[in-house]
């Protein structure tokens, strides 16, 4: 049986029909198809497919579609500003190379985005511990850690 | 030049997409595809008496179920054996769907296709195969006794077995050596499995338009798949094509080929004429790609005074897994590799590679020489604890010296040719490994310690790459090479070299990769050779087109070639900028047209008088266009090297190992992009951290992999991986027009020896087998206490 669901994804409303078995992130990915949110795992542990619900950091592949309606939804697709410009924390990723082959980073980056939002000036053990659910098999996060810094800084310069 | 950009730190040209969601990765594409499942094996090792698909019939959405005996002949046949060696007696690989016998848990039983990958596992759980269950081999040591067989043809399991021996000055071999040496040594090194693991998993999406086949791979090589599967198929080579889009990291495992689904993905798509895709999921990753590093080890060694090696015999038990796709590739690269800066007087390794009911074992990441440092690093720390000497010294008295080199190992490499190292400078990477974690000022104290590990990699093997180089009318300059890219930063790298060989602003150039479309001769990303095999390529593509260039230019200007030169895109005569012709025009003036699309082009044409008319408009020997193709082959492999030195401490209660510091001195001959390089070492000795004190594949006897998820493998955040400080030292490679050598693997080849160097000389006790958790530490104390 079909649920009809509607999700704000990115501002943008959008109704959909899902399985009450259908996971968020393959909502997002094959029915609405926003393909920048990855799934490495499907069980929980990777974070590749976090994506912000009401503006928290969730897994989208431990959460079904159907639980969700009614909620705002941003991915990866909508961190841009409105005018298609880089966010700050999209831009630190560039800037300090905190991505290699790309998968992990769609998580990396909703979840650094509510991170700096609930800690605009984190210390270095709170950026580790902020990341510390997201893996990455290619940078040795080190790139990372120094992206999340350079972020806070560009949104202080930016505020 | 004003665009030179070869070495300088330049911003990545593929982050914006994948920042912003817009990569393609191979499950981004095809949405309308029919999606494919497998039914895998449960056992270990069975035989497969019936397969009953009645239950399945009725799952809405199923297309199609297909087991071994539906496949046609030519596309059931067993999986090519890709490196064939003389060594390698028993090769045996898979059938894309088990034929008869299983061999691993994982191994693909039926294919199940449908409307979506949820109706697909619905399916799949519905199909009922009857196994007889047959003994399993699990562990090096059970394979070795060969009382039970993995394959029945394959007498004692032994797939392969190979001795190679490099003889002292005097003709002794090692053997002799070792016995007549001053001191002696023998012990044991253990390396336990571990695996590539990228975030993304495998996948194919195949499209037939009933003339053409189009295969998506999340593949390190696409032009080998294509050939692979236009072989498996049936199919002339121009109608395949094969395109590696955005990959999610490979680290060796996607560089095997063709994987079953890289055949029964596109034989479906045909049969059905519908699109069909498969995407990996975690589980399937984890028990039916492959694994690596699984060696045993016994080493014997004899030594002077000084620590230098007269002699050193080394016994590796290598564990295939269930079969043999990539050949002996790494226990060849363990073999060769261990040998790392060094040159001990006389050489003797030998090799057995078994089979076990275990998943294949091909390349990870390193590929054999993780298991060779540890070796020969180990050996340097004993002989340095035996002498009561500091471990430095030890490596220093053994190390090839400057003016050694080319330095020849007299072993036969990887790719088949002679061990020679080019170029590198030990002593001085040592001097600046020990400044770096402050080595001669560290005082280890109980819970506290230093080690150190040194290597050499062979990279770059060819046989080889080749480059495309094209200059449109507009001025844009379009590169294409044809190996793939998982995350290395090519399309920045290679934008560099040809802005730099071209003088053009790097935002003119792009650069594809992995799509036989734009280039169809390649081998594959893999051996840490794609910044040295294409680099080269591309260089010499553009050095081609820019004579050409020259040429036109200089014909149009009035001028010699020799006065010219091209700077921001233009090209001029050297010191009078204002006789310039910019190369959007040159690029018109290569192509004589009848037909004008805009300004640019209409200079071009026929009645516009830029061709003589008593030459022909393309002059003989010409061809039209500006663009040019060339290849690298290298004569054998570059050796970049590395030394690498951790501070670690240990909790004295719950054994908890810290890695404190960890510091990296690395050649690679010229840097390309050194933001890029450091990246790729960061993530190496991330792997490395990895493999040293957390990951390996943990099976029952039952051949059961029991921590086949990322909740029991436990893969490194980053709360476990220490700061990376890195020093770079560069010798070039005299065998490359561009100096390089490779970078890739590099960052992850010491770190376990390195690890348990640093633990040693911290607890004072022997580490002789990696991985290491808290719970072994412990147990190792507690057996030191008696
Ligand atoms: S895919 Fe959701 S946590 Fe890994
Ligand atoms: S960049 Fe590849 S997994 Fe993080």
């Amino acid at each position: 049986m079909e649920h009809e669901i509607t999700l704000i994804v990115n501002g943008v409303p959008r109704r959909t029909g899902v399985p009450a078995r259908r996971l968020l992130s393959d909502c997002l990915r094959h029915d609405l198809g926003l393909t920048g949110t990855h799934v490495g795992c499907e069980h929980g542990v990777c974070g590749c497919c976090t994506v912000l619900l009401d503006g928290r950091p969730v897994r989208s592949c431990l959460t079904f579609a159907v639980t969700v309606d009614g909620a705002e939804i941003t991915t990866v697709e909508g961190l841009a500003d409105a005018d298609g410009g880089l966010s700050a924390v999209q831009r630190a990723f560039a800037e300090c190379h905190g991505l290699q082959c790309g998968f992990c980073t769609p998580g990396f980056l909703c979840t650094v985005t509510a991170l700096l939002r609930e800690n605009p000036a984190p210390t270095e053990d709170e950026v580790i511990d902020g990341i510390s659910g997201n893996l990455c098999r290619c940078t040795g996060y080190q790139n990372i850690v120094k992206a999340v810094h350079r972020a806070a800084e560009l949104l202080a310069e930016e505020a | 030049m004003t665009t030179k950009l070869f070495g300088e730190p330049v911003q990545r040209r593929e982050d914006p997409r994948l920042l912003t969601g817009n990569g393609r990765y191979l499950d981004d594409l095809g949405r309308e595809a029919l999606a494919a499942a497998f039914v895998r094996s449960p056992h270990a090792h069975a035989r497969v008496r019936d397969i009953d698909v009645t239950a399945a019939l009725d799952v809405e959405g199923l297309v199609a179920v297909y087991t071994w005996e539906d496949l046609p002949e030519r596309v059931g046949r067993a999986l090519p054996l890709l490196i064939p060696h003389p060594a390698l007696t028993h090769g045996r690989t898979a059938y894309p769907l088990a034929r008869d016998v299983v061999r691993h848990v994982g191994e693909p039983v039926v294919m199940v296709v449908a409307a979506d990958r949820y109706a697909a596992e619905d399916a799949c759980a519905l199909i009922e195969v009857d196994y007889e269950p047959l003994k399993p081999v699990v562990g090096l040591e059970e394979a070795v006794q060969g009382a039970q067989l993995v394959h029945e043809d394959v007498p004692g399991n032994v797939g392969a077995h190979l001795v190679q021996e490099v003889a002292a000055a005097d003709g002794r071999g090692a053997r002799e050596a070792i016995e007549t040496a001053p001191h002696t040594l023998a012990f044991r090194l253990d390396i336990e499995r571990s695996a590539s693991m990228p975030l993304e998993g495998r996948g194919v999406y195949a499209r037939w338009d009933g003339r053409d086949l189009r295969v998506y791979s999340s593949t390190q090589t696409s032009t080998s798949v294509r050939m692979a599967v236009a072989a498996a198929l049936g199919l002339p080579l121009p109608q395949v094509e094969v395109i590696a889009p955005d990959v999610g990291g490979g680290f060796g495992v996607k560089i095997v080929h063709p994987w079953p689904e890289e055949v029964l993905v596109p034989w479906a798509a045909m049969t059905l004429g519908r699109e069909v895709k498969w995407t990996e999921d975690r589980r399937e990753h984890f028990i039916s790609s492959a694994h690596e590093r699984g060696q045993v080890q016994y080493v014997r060694v004899g030594f002077d005074d000084d620590g230098r090696v007269l002699g050193l015999d080394v016994t590796i038990l290598h564990d295939h897994g269930a079969y043999t796709p990539y050949g002996i590739i790494v226990p060849i690269v363990t073999s060769t590799q261990l040998l790392g800066p060094y040159k001990p007087g006389s050489y003797r390794v030998e090799f057995t590679a078994v089979y076990t009911n275990t998943v294949q074992v091909t390349p990870y990441r390193g590929a054999g020489r993780p298991q060779g440092v540890f070796c020969m690093e180990r050996t340097m720390d004993k002989i340095a604890r035996y002498l009561g000497k500091d471990r430095t010294q030890v490596r220093e008295a053994n190390f090839i010296r400057p003016e050694e080199f080319p330095y020849d190992q007299k072993m036969t490499f990887q790719d088949g040719r002679p061990l020679i190292y080019d170029s590198g400078n030990y002593p001085e990477m040592l001097r600046m490994i020990k400044e770096l974690i402050g080595w001669d000022s560290f005082e280890a104290g109980p819970g506290r310690g230093i080690g150190i590990g040194c290597y050499v990699e062979g990279t770059g093997v060819g046989p080889y790459e080749g480059g495309h180089v094209q200059i449109t009318s507009d001025g844009r300059v379009h590169v294409s090479t044809g190996l793939t890219s998982q995350g290395q930063g090519h399309e920045t790298a290679f934008a560099q070299i040809a802005a730099t060989e071209l003088g053009v602003p790097i935002e003119r150039v792009s650069v594809v990769t992995g799509d036989t479309r734009r280039f169809g001769y390649a081998v594959g990303t893999f051996a840490s050779r794609a910044a040295v095999v294409s680099g080269n390529a591309i260089a010499l593509a553009c050095r081609k087109v820019r004579e050409k260039a020259l040429r036109i230019a200089a014909d149009a200007l009035e001028a010699n070639p020799a006065d010219l030169e091209i700077a921001d895109g233009v090209v001029h005569v050297a010191g009078t900028p204002s006789a310039a012709v910019p190369l959007s025009t040159v690029a018109v003036l290569a192509n004589p047209l009848r037909y004008a699309f805009d300004e640019e082009t209409a200079k071009a044409t026929q009645f516009a008088g830029a061709a003589a008319p008593d030459r022909p408009p393309v002059a003989e020997g010409e061809e039209p266009g500006l663009e040019g193709r060339d290849y690298y082959s290298p004569i054998r492999s570059t050796f970049a090297a590395g030394m690498h030195a951790a501070i670690v401490e240990t909790d004295p209660d719950t054994a908890e190992i810290k890695v404190v510091r960890y510091a990296v001195v690395h050649d690679c001959g010229r840097l390309i992009n050194p933001m890029i390089v450091e990246g790729q070492i960061h993530g190496g000795v991330a792997q490395g951290i990895g493999g040293a004190l957390y990951e390996r594949m943990v099976y029952d006897q039952h051949g059961q992999l029991v921590n086949a998820s990322f909740m029991d493998f436990l893969m490194p955040y980053a709360t476990e991986i220490p700061h990376v400080e890195t020093g770079h030292l560069e010798t070039p490679s005299p065998l490359n027009p561009l100096g390089v050598k490779g970078a890739g693997e590099a960052g992850v080849i010491p770190v376990s020896a390195v690890i348990a160097s640093a633990l040693e000389d911290a607890e004072g006790i022997e580490v002789n087998r990696m991985p290491i958790s808290p719970s072994e530490l412990f147990e190792l104390r507690a057996a030191r206490m008696g």
